[in-house]
């Protein structure tokens, strides 16, 4: 029987209270690979697109961390910088938005580039869909991620999982 | 109870310990749904930095790809390449670490023409998605990537993996 080089390596689930930020700390170095699938919402007071912002191995929210991205909300598109890993809804917890975070090589002593997909729902008044390419620039292995939202905390029932991909 | 399969699976990696030109993935087995090729690193050289793909050695005019981008932080656009001698998708930086990721669904069917979708972060320039076509029912049994302003640098790293969808 072949073995799984996709695993999971931990999840969380936002109870009632909330989260100010995620962590995931002492990632294994034994992949090559890590794959994070966010589905969440902040505290926004009216319906929209929301920042994720990333603390890689405590260094600091946004620290060396540099994103290009675009995205289409139906009607235009935008180009812009930043320093997001992805984006999820802030519409006060009742529409999620959903993002896939690919982080290739991350135990490597190379600068760690990111290629992040989101999709934003605005309660029915516009949608939009999100493309970065990120980077963080820091030869350190990747060993804790922190997420934290554009308006804390994240609401209940946001979910976070960290997948493992093995190239052996 | 039984253990399940193992649906994502590694066919063959290669991190090139030498400047390279070309990294060729050949005798993929046909068992699996889909593929996924993950290419990481950088290439030598400045100006276009688009991978190019050639599938089972064929370099007739049977490519096309559809591009949706932004560069550098403001420009967006669309654009398309037909009957192209290669499938140009993904895309690798001359200053900085890349990554492209590009998916080709079933693969190894003797029925339809094979498409890919693909996402590229050419840091800091370029984020693009595209989606790829080869005109040909044959099964996809190798593939060459190449970049189309030089050589892959030392380290750069290419994986395929197989996906099984039982």
């Amino acid at each position: 029987m072949a073995t799984s080089t996709y695993n999971l390596i931990a999840s969380q689930i936002v109870g009632s209270g909330g989260a100010s930020s995620i962590t995931f700390s002492s990632i294994p170095q034994t992949y090559t690979d890590l794959l994070l699938k966010m589905s969440t919402a902040d505290s926004r007071s009216t319906p929209s697109v929301s920042d994720i912002l990333v603390n890689f191995n405590g260094t600091g929210v946004g620290t060396n961390v540099s994103a290009n991205y675009f995205y289409g909300n139906g009607s235009s598109v935008t180009g812009t910088t930043g320093t997001q890993i992805a984006f999820g809804d802030g519409s006060q917890g009742s529409i999620f938005g959903n993002s896939e975070v690919y982080i290739a090589n991350y135990t490597s002593s190379n600068y760690k580039p990111y290629s992040s997909d989101s999709i934003a729902e605005i309660n029915s008044t516009a949608g939009y869909q999100l493309l970065i390419a990120g980077l963080w620039s820091s030869t350190a292995a990747i060993t804790s991620i922190s997420l934290t939202p554009y308006s804390s905390p994240f609401g209940q029932y946001s979910t976070f999982y960290l997948y493992g991909i093995k190239n052996s | 109870m039984m253990a399940s399969a193992a649906t994502y699976t590694p066919i063959a990696t290669n991190t090139i310990g030498t400047s390279t030109a070309t990294v060729t993935f050949s005798s993929i087995p046909g068992t699996y749904t889909d593929l996924i090729l993950v290419t990481s690193g950088t290439v030598a050289g400045t100006g276009e930095n688009g991978n190019s793909i050639i599938l089972n050695g064929d370099t007739g005019s049977n490519y096309s790809v559809t591009n949706l981008y932004g560069v550098n932080g403001s420009t967006t656009g669309s654009n398309r390449q037909s009957s192209q001698t290669f499938m140009q998708i993904g895309r690798t930086s001359t200053s900085s670490q890349s990554i492209s990721t590009v998916h080709f669904m079933n693969y190894s069917n003797t029925t339809t023409y094979k498409t890919a979708i693909a996402r590229a972060n050419d840091l800091p320039y370029f984020v693009m998605a595209t989606a790829g076509l080869w005109r040909s029912t044959s099964a996809i049994t190798s593939i060459a990537i190449s970049n189309l302003n030089g050589n892959f640098n030392t380290g750069a790293t290419f994986t395929l993996y197989g996906v099984l969808a039982a």
